[in-house]
């Protein structure tokens, strides 16, 4: 049975196709995946992202546990300062792709995917031997909104009353704020995953529903469902958690190696990512843009022009904002470089295509 | 609100069949239309293939997924809807006007276990 988030009935009442994802029931669309894609591009959109989970990691050892188990480096960083990277197991494999927020010297707050809360939430309590922390699971208390589009620094400032211009991107900060009947004191982060400016905003149950009510009856925000969440990430590059990154797929194979700090003294899979980053990796992430307007979609087969089969897309779409179909996708590494000659298979036709970057559409950050 | 066209067969998969003479044009219904969103690509099969009833022959795409497009008769493509391979748009414009293949049936009986207009607007409304 599939988990509701707090605003699953605002959802029901605006007409949503629902479905489920990462063990949530959520919306898909509203009115219409393009036009939600759109709003967010051109203007502001709101996205219910409560089914993200949250960890707080706090007390005397919480920096060198955040940089035991993340392959980020966090350390000396001033508070406020959000880092983003992945735990990974011994061998390099992905355990999750996550933001790390700094609240305080002693204080992080972890934000992981839907799909990956008991297996992450497991998996880090293994690791805290020998760590003076307290570990706090906290997705249950968060509802979350993503408010994105060149319009979201003025939609949260003049709709919610939250000041958010100072922010800088990838920097949070706390607020009081009086909704409920104590108060409370919510996260508002600059960071988004819509290659979009954008904020994202945490806070209980109450604050997100009276935060997600005042959006939309602003009539400056668009309800946007995870239908074109997806498609705004895709176009500029964001890997999603069972497409481009698994057990499978490490971050160097998927070309995040920016955010694995090798030069750190220690974390969980180091020396194998070290190694996969000197001797290379037998398959890698590469862009594909093909001929035609067919869709790649995630599993189709990668061929040479040949028919030899070489791998995998992972996600795939007709890109709305630069109309052409394109794909990211899995390939043995000889046919990695940019410009070879690839083909997918869809359905029983082969369409043609050619190694591209990765970033379909250029992001669009208030840095 | 969908449109309901007499005058056609229609299938459980939300495939129609216009008959003239012996040839078929298979197209989705209205509401098929409806269903999907944003058509943004129609994969079709070529002049000279074989379609088998219940058999699948292409796929209509939306933004988020492809759904087969399943045969409601058997017979040999003899001509495509060429239109649709850049303006797949029109399915949500006019789907009966833009029919998707023309087939010579090779078993025209099998209309007999498609639904006229009545049945299929109560399969729509289950």
């Amino acid at each position: 049975m599939e988990k509701k988030t707090c605003l699953y009935d605002k959802h029901v009442a605006l007409g949503a196709l629902m479905s489920p994802f990462g063990g949530f029931i959520m919306p898909i669309q509203y009115t219409d995946i393009t036009d939600e894609h759109n709003a967010v591009r051109q203007h502001c959109g709101v996205f219910d992202v409560s089914h993200m989970g949250e960890v707080r990691v706090s007390g005397p050892d919480a920096e060198r546990y955040v940089q035991h188990i993340f392959t980020n480096d966090v350390a000396d960083a001033p508070v406020g300062q959000i880092y983003y990277g992945m735990m990974c197991y011994a061998d390099g494999g992905t355990v999750d792709d996550l933001l790390v927020y700094k609240m305080g010297d002693q204080d992080f707050f972890l934000v992981i995917n839907a799909a990956n809360i008991d297996k992450d939430v497991e998996w880090m309590q293994q690791q805290m031997q020998g760590f003076d922390i307290t570990f706090e699971h906290q997705s249950d208390y968060y509802g979350q909104l993503a408010v994105q589009g060149p319009e979201a620094e003025s939609v949260v400032e003049a709709v919610l009353g939250l000041p958010c211009k100072e922010l800088k991107f990838y920097t949070a900060k706390t607020l009081d704020v009086a909704e409920g009947d104590e108060g409370e004191t919510i996260i508002v982060s600059r960071t988004g995953y819509t290659g979009e400016d954008g904020f994202e905003i945490y806070g209980s149950h109450e604050f997100t529903q009276q935060a997600w009510d005042k959006l939309i009856a602003s009539g400056r925000c668009k309800a946007c469902g995870l239908g074109c969440r997806d498609t705004l990430r895709f176009e500029v590059g964001l890997p999603l958690y069972g497409d481009e990154l698994s057990a499978d797929i490490s971050p160097i194979m998927a070309g995040l190696g920016i955010f694995v700090k090798l030069d750190k003294e220690e974390f969980i899979g180091k020396a194998a990512l070290a190694v996969q980053k000197a001797n290379g990796v037998e398959q890698k992430l590469v862009g594909i843009e093909l001929e035609g307007k067919a869709i790649p979609r995630h599993g189709y087969a990668v061929l040479t022009p040949e028919g030899e089969p070489v791998g995998e897309v992972t996600t795939g779409y007709h890109c709305i904002s630069v109309d052409k179909s394109v794909c990211m996708a899995l390939v043995r590494t000889e046919h990695a470089k940019l410009g070879t000659a690839l083909a997918v298979q869809i359905r029983k036709k082969t369409f043609p295509g050619v190694v591209v970057k990765k970033k379909f559409y250029d992001k669009h950050y208030k840095k | 609100m969908a449109n309901f066209e007499s005058g056609l067969r229609y299938s459980e998969s939300h495939e129609y069949v216009r008959v003239e003479g012996e040839y078929g044009y298979i197209g989705i219904s209205d509401y098929a239309q409806h269903a999907l969103g944003n058509i943004v690509y129609v994969d079709m099969p070529e002049v000279d293939d074989e379609v088998t009833a219940g058999d699948e022959f292409g796929a209509v795409e939306s933004v988020k997924a492809a759904s087969d497009l399943i045969a409601p008769v058997s017979g040999t493509v003899v001509e495509v809807n060429e239109a649709l391979e850049d303006e797949p748009e029109l399915l949500n414009k006019d789907a009966f006007g833009n029919w998707i293949i023309k087939v010579q049936l090779s078993d025209p009986s099998e209309l007999d276990n498609l639904m006229d207009v009545e049945a299929y607007r109560k399969h729509c409304e289950q």
